[in-house]
C-alpha cells in the first residue's frame, strides 16, 4: 500500500481535482453507456411485441 | 466444423447472449485488480508526481479508441467484400464504445495535460488526429443511420470507416514524425521504461477494456439483430417462447 491515509489518498498529492474528474468521466461515460444500452434493449423488444400485435390484429 | 455457423444473426444472437455476461464479469474483476495496482500500490511518478496516475485509464482508453477502430474497419471490409448482414451490424455495434473510449481518452488527457504541461489543449499532432479519430466515429454513426434502407447505411458508412483508417497510423506515429508536446510512447514492442508495478496496472486495465468493450458490443449488437430482423420468423418464436 503506497498511502498512509484515506485522506492523503483523496488529495492525490495536491492534484485530486485532475486525478479525480478523469476517474470520474470515465465511471460516468461507463455508466451512461450501460443505460443506453438497457434502454435500447428495452425499445427492442416492444417493438418486436408492436409488430406482434399488429400480426393478430390482421 | 461449419465456420460460418455463427455468422447468421439468428445463432449469434444467442452465442452473444451467452458471452455478454461473462465479459463483463471478467472487465469487473480485471479493473478492480488494475485499480487496486494503480491507485493503491504503485508508487509515485518522480516527475509528474500523483496526477500521472491518470495514465492507469488514460493510456488503456487510448489503445482501445484505436484498436476498436480497426476491428470496426475489419467488419466493414468484410460488409463491403461479402456483403455479409452481421458484419455490418457488428461494425454499427461497436462505433459507440469507440467513440466513448476516445472521449474519455481525449478527457483524460486533457486533464492530466493540465497541471503538466500547464494546458488542457493544444493543436499538437497526437491530439488533433485523437480528435479526427472521434469525429470519424461520429461520422460513422451519423452516416449508417442516414439511410431509410439500413443495407445502403451500412455499405456507405463501411467505405467512410475504410477510408478513415489512414487516420490511424498518424495517431501511433504522430509522437515520432511531428516534434510535439505530447510525449513519446513508453511501452512499445522493443519493450518500456517503466515501473513494473505501473507496466502491470496499465496492462491489467486494458484488459479490463477489452472486455468491457466486448461485453458492451455483443449486448448492442443483440439489440441491433432485434431491430433488424423483427418481421423474421425466429424472433417471433424467439419472444414467444
Amino acid at each position: 500500500m503506497y498511502w498512509s491515509s484515506w485522506s492523503d489518498f483523496r488529495a492525490m498529492g495536491g492534484h485530486a481535482f485532475f486525478v479525480w474528474m478523469s476517474y470520474g468521466a470515465l465511471l460516468l461515460a461507463v455508466v451512461v453507456e450501460m443505460l443506453l444500452l438497457r434502454a435500447r434493449r428495452k425499445r427492442a423488444l416492444a417493438a418486436i411485441e408492436e409488430e406482434r400485435d399488429l400480426e393478430t390484429e390482421n | 466444423m461449419n465456420w460460418f455457423y455463427f455468422s447468421s444473426p439468428s445463432t449469434f444472437y444467442g452465442l452473444a447472449g451467452r458471452l455478454a455476461p461473462w465479459c463483463f464479469v471478467s472487465a469487473a474483476v480485471l479493473a478492480a485488480w488494475g485499480l487496486y495496482l494503480g491507485l493503491l500500490v504503485a508508487p509515485t511518478d518522480a516527475q509528474q508526481g500523483e496526477v500521472y496516475r491518470v495514465i492507469f485509464i488514460h493510456v488503456p482508453t487510448a489503445w482501445m479508441s484505436m484498436f476498436l477502430y480497426f476491428i470496426m474497419a475489419c467488419y466493414c471490409g468484410l460488409t463491403l467484400v461479402f456483403n455479409t448482414r452481421l458484419s455490418a451490424m457488428m461494425a454499427r455495434a461497436i462505433a459507440p464504445t469507440g467513440a466513448m473510449f476516445t472521449f474519455v481518452a481525449l478527457w483524460t488527457g486533457s486533464f492530466w495535460g493540465r497541471p503538466t504541461w500547464g494546458t488542457y489543449w493544444v493543436w499538437d499532432a497526437r491530439l488533433t488526429s485523437e480528435l479526427v479519430l472521434l469525429f470519424l466515429y461520429f461520422g460513422y454513426i451519423a452516416l449508417a443511420n442516414a439511410f431509410e434502407d439500413p443495407r445502403r447505411g451500412d455499405r456507405a458508412a463501411a467505405l467512410l470507416a475504410l477510408i478513415g483508417v489512414v487516420n490511424l497510423p498518424i495517431i501511433y506515429f504522430s509522437v515520432q514524425w511531428w516534434n510535439t508536446l505530447h510525449q513519446g510512447s513508453s511501452v512499445n514492442f522493443k519493450g518500456t521504461s517503466m515501473h513494473v508495478t505501473m507496466l502491470t496496472g496499465m496492462l491489467v486495465m486494458s484488459f479490463a477494456a477489452w472486455m468491457y468493450a466486448i461485453g458492451a458490443a455483443l449486448v448492442r449488437v443483440r439489440s441491433i439483430i432485434l431491430e433488424r430482423e423483427r418481421r423474421t420468423q425466429w424472433v417471433r418464436e424467439l419472444k414467444a417462447a
